[in-house]
């Protein structure tokens, strides 16, 4: 079990840290991101029946993006809205609908996590509600570069 | 003396007449106005893929909220603000409107009153439609709840607020011909995309570039190539083989539910066009996606 944590801990230090060690809040925001269309990718890929549906790792998705949601809103401090970023002005501009759409996600991860989803239809209903917030939240707030 | 400064007056003169004769609104010649009345429920489909509630209905609007064309929110572009107008079948939208007013405006870009609309309205696409499906669009407008007002006048700089200028674009950028020649053996799906893409569907004049800068018409070697954007500082994504490596199955299943193969989502002004394409039969995001895969690739 700690050789387990320890080789998931080894794995996301692989992956984030690189990012991290450029160190700045656009490349946390970023590794977070990337980490969430991993979940999202996987919780299709079961809801497709690419692969088959595990409750296990359906809960941990959501768990997964629950927690990209609590961290996710620390990272765009002023000043981060240049260089190498998708991140749209109108999240520096328009901070009471940034907030408010934070907090939807916030609200909406954590209502799915207590939902515990045992089935793929369950799983579906969660999952719909999380990912919904990632059209209405990249419509205003995400500026598309390449 | 005085006769170089008469030749040259009559050569402005001339030029001026010429300008003016050239710049004059081109309606619709009455065989391309459909004679049988149009049917609502068909209309709807063609209300979806030509995406008229993005611009006519409020930002963000939701649901049912996207059927009140009341005008919507303003383009901010490098030119000027320019603002689409209240299309609410009432008082203070087109509910004055005939048939032919509605099919005038839509392919040729004129106002009852003769005069030219920007081509931020998207008619030197829309040129394309069959008549038929104008007029059944035009039956379900008709069936759309009306909206009073009307929102404020966009803000156009010199030169280009000189509408009557407007003429001479379209004569040199307004044509109802097909954009590209498919392959001889291009499937039947390929054809109905081309249609709902080239036409109703109006992909390319946000995903195709300009020619003169931006000013032009859309450059028809580089369709569907990528685009900047017309508002702030972003891309449009290049959606023609070579740009885009999706299959045909994963740019339906994008336009349908608005996740990429890698989960990530559509943003952006995109998020209202695949609300609207979500509208569609499968059929139609088949078509279009069939039509993706045909077109010349871009390198």
């Amino acid at each position: 079990m700690k050789l387990h944590a320890a080789l998931v801990a080894g794995l996301v230090l692989c992956v984030a840290g690189p990012a991290l060690a450029q160190g700045g809040p656009i490349a946390a925001r970023q590794a977070l991101m990337k980490a969430n269309g991993r979940d999202a990718k996987a919780g299709g890929d079961m809801l497709k029946g690419a692969v088959p549906f595990d409750a296990g790792n359906a809960q941990a998705i959501l768990a997964n993006m629950a927690d990209v949601a609590r961290k996710f809103g620390t990272h765009f401090p002023k000043g981060s809205n240049t260089g190498d970023t998708e991140a749209a002005p109108a999240i520096w501009e328009k901070p009471a609908d940034w907030q408010a759409a934070l907090t939807k996600f916030q609200k909406d991860t954590a209502a799915a996590v207590a939902m515990k989803p045992a089935t793929a239809a369950d799983f579906g209903k969660a999952f719909g509600m999380v990912t919904a917030n990632c059209k209405s939240c990249h419509e205003g707030f995400r500026i598309k570069k390449g | 003396m005085r006769r170089i400064a008469a030749i040259l007056g009559a050569g402005l003169l001339a030029a001026a007449g010429l300008g003016w004769f050239l710049s004059a609104p081109q309606p619709l010649p009455a065989g391309r106005i459909a004679a049988a009345p149009g049917d609502a429920a068909r209309g709807a489909r063609i209300f979806w893929v030509g995406g008229c509630a993005s611009c006519h209905a409020a930002k963000g609007a939701k649901g049912d909220d996207r059927l009140k064309l009341g005008g919507g929110a303003p383009l901010e572009t490098a030119l000027g603000t320019f603002q689409a107008p209240n299309i609410s079948p009432g008082p203070d939208g087109i509910g004055g409107w005939s048939l032919a007013d509605f099919a005038n405006a839509m392919q040729r870009g004129i106002s009852p009153d003769g005069r030219h609309y920007y081509p931020a309205f998207p008619y030197a696409s829309y040129a394309r439609m069959q008549p038929a499906d104008i007029a059944d669009l035009w039956a379900f407008m008709r069936t759309l709840p009306p909206v009073a007002g009307q929102p404020a006048e966009g803000r156009i700089g010199f030169p280009w607020n000189i509408r009557r200028g407007i003429g001479l674009w379209k004569r040199a950028f307004l044509s109802d011909a097909p954009v590209v020649a498919l392959p001889a053996d291009a499937s039947p799906a390929a054809r109905a995309g081309q249609y709902l893409v080239e036409g109703p569907g109006h992909c390319g004049e946000c995903h195709t570039p300009r020619t003169l800068s931006g000013l032009g018409g859309l450059d028809r070697g580089r369709w569907l190539a990528g685009a900047a954007a017309a508002e702030g500082e972003g891309k449009v994504p290049g959606i023609a083989p070579g740009r885009l490596k999706w299959t045909a199955a994963e740019i339906a299943d994008y336009l349908e539910t608005g996740f990429t193969p890698d989960y990530d989502s559509v943003g952006g002004t995109m998020v209202a066009v695949q609300a609207n394409m979500a509208m569609l039969p499968d059929a139609d995001r088949a078509a279009i996606a069939a039509y993706l895969k045909a077109v010349p690739a871009q390198p």
